[in-house]
């Protein structure tokens, strides 16, 4: 699996940090996420595609 | 036998999250995706923010890659309005006159935006809703010097209000209500806002729009300025009506086993008929926690209960279709009520409010002002003595994520107030 963002797009509303707070947080300025694990372990990988079905912008993309 | 199909009617966000969530839960039967506009599904806060403003281009709003929408495999039917759904027999109708027998079908339908009937036909007044509206008005904004006035005051023409005073021109906004937002927000964090506009150069008013002035004949007609019931004349060359929506029901009127009054009536599975089901802002729930019906016009819940959706229908048709192969294992779910904690966020200037939980409705509201400077504040709402929602102004994301803990379901209200005293100290 790996994660790319368009974090441009981020409207900072923190879903993904909810879903998957091992693989995103975010920035203490402005709350825009950040990627901690661009190819995180297998067990993270359920919550990584809900936290990408999940954003309101559109700003995680999974290839796997 | 026919192939199985499901039908997801409208080709947003909330419709583009059922229909991911059906492929992901195991749907292998035909996906048929419909949308009346033209486009693939695109996002809608940014029409109002950084695409209005210029730092973004059309393209950027797409929801999803193309080949992300290719990967779903989708019978994807652009530019098609769904005109019927007979919900016994669960056969959709489409304007091409076309008749898709279905298994399930989730309507997304969304709503359209409402305007004013003396605005027909007049150059210059414009609503916000789609692409077409947004790039309608940036155009219209292009250049120096305008007069926009604003008619609503809710949140869609507070940002708009905003962007178009960040662009240099002259804004007033018009609401019946005498605060920014106040029906939402309360009246604090409504003042708190009106402050902000107000110092950024927005002329306020409270008033009911009477007309519109306008010269020139025919096609020609342009707007030149709105009055008021109190008989106020605003300049303007132009005008943004953002007086609210209308659920996008009227496809379905024909349909007796449903209940289309403020949107589509589901129960707390999303369900509005056998097979039936909505999300996104047409869908109104009964949501369980809450103990009422909502529908909730966020960008968030789009996503959220396009998910749910698309898992209840699944399950529900996990039954009928046992051992169906359009229905993978992975299929074997149960049916669960769509109890969301709700969210929204809107940006006007360098702002960012962000909101959890039940806020319309509240009989009581308390704001605590943290930085009067920099506008940073944090307000409660709630009903029947329960604390049901939460605002956050200029608040880090960590101390916002915490707020969402205090009212994923609804406490007592002093209960609330001591949580919020401790997440701000
Ligand atoms: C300018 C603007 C700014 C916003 N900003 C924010 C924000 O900052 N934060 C926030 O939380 N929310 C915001 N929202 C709200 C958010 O965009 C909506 O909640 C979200 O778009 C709802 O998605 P939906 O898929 O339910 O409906 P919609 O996005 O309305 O999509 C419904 C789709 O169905 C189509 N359709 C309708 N009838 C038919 C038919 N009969 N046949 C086929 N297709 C049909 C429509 O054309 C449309 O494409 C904003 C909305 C707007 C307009
Ligand atoms: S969920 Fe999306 S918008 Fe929200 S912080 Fe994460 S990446 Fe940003």
């Amino acid at each position: 699996m790996n994660i790319t963002l368009d974090a441009d797009k981020c409207c900072a509303a923190g879903q993904c940090v909810l879903v998957a707070p091992e693989v995103f947080d975010q920035r203490d300025e402005d709350g825009i996420v950040v990627l901690l694990d661009a190819a995180p372990p297998a067990d993270q990988h359920d919550a990584v595609r809900e936290a990408a079905a999940i954003c309101p912008a559109a700003v995680i993309k999974v290839d796997e | 036998m026919s192939p199985r199909r499901i039908a997801v009617v409208g080709a947003s966000a909330a419709g583009l999250a059922a229909a991911e969530a059906l492929r992901r839960f195991g749907w292998t039967g035909t996906l048929t995706l419909v949308g009346d506009e033209p486009h693939p599904p695109y996002d809608r806060p940014p029409l109002s923010k950084q695409l209005l403003q210029g730092a973004w281009q059309p393209d950027k709003l797409h929801l999803r890659a193309a080949d992300q929408l290719d990967a779903l495999g989708l019978d994807l039917r652009l530019g098609t309005r769904a005109t019927g759904l007979d919900t016994a027999t669960r056969t959709l109708t489409l304007d091409s006159g076309e008749r898709l027998a279905c298994d399930g079908v989730i309507v997304a339908t969304g709503v359209a935006a409402r305007t004013l009937p003396e605005a027909a036909g007049l150059d210059g007044v414009h609503t916000l809703r789609t692409l077409e509206d947004a790039l309608a008005l940036k155009e219209r904004l292009s250049g120096t010097g305008h007069r926009l006035v604003v008619i609503g005051n809710g949140v869609l023409g507070c940002e708009a209000a905003a962007v178009a005073r960040e662009l240099g021109h002259e804004v007033a906004l018009v609401g019946r209500e005498a605060l920014p937002m106040a029906r939402t927000v309360g009246t604090q964090i409504g003042e708190l806002l009106a402050a902000e506009h107000h110092e950024r150069g927005v002329r306020l008013h409270t008033a009911a729009v009477d007309g519109f002035e306008a010269d020139g004949d025919g096609p020609a007609r342009r707007v030149t300025a709105v009055r008021t019931a109190d008989g106020t004349r605003l300049p303007a060359d132009t005008v943004l009506v953002a007086i609210g929506s209308e659920p996008a029901v009227g496809w379905l009127h024909g349909d007796p086993a449903l209940d289309t009054t403020d949107g589509l009536r589901c129960d707390a599975y999303c369900a509005a008929a056998p097979g039936v089901y909505a999300a996104g802002d047409v869908a109104r729930w009964q949501h369980p926690v809450h103990g009422r019906d909502l529908r909730v016009e966020h960008r968030m819940n789009a996503t959220e209960q396009g998910m749910a959706a698309a898992r209840n229908l699944l399950a529900e048709l996990a039954e009928s279709l046992e051992g169906d192969e359009a229905l993978a294992p992975a299929a074997g779910r149960e049916r669960r009520p769509f109890t969301p904690v709700p969210y929204f966020w809107s940006d006007q200037y360098g702002l960012k409010i962000q909101a959890y939980g039940v806020l319309g409705g509240a009989d009581r509201s308390e704001a605590t002002v943290v930085d009067p400077d920099s506008r940073k504040a944090v307000a409660l709402y709630g009903r029947d003595g329960r604390a049901t929602g939460v605002l956050a102004i200029g608040l880090p994301p960590r101390q916002v994520r915490g707020l969402r803990a205090l009212i994923a379901t609804p406490v007592p209200w002093e209960e609330a107030r001591e949580g919020l005293r401790n997440a701000l100290a």
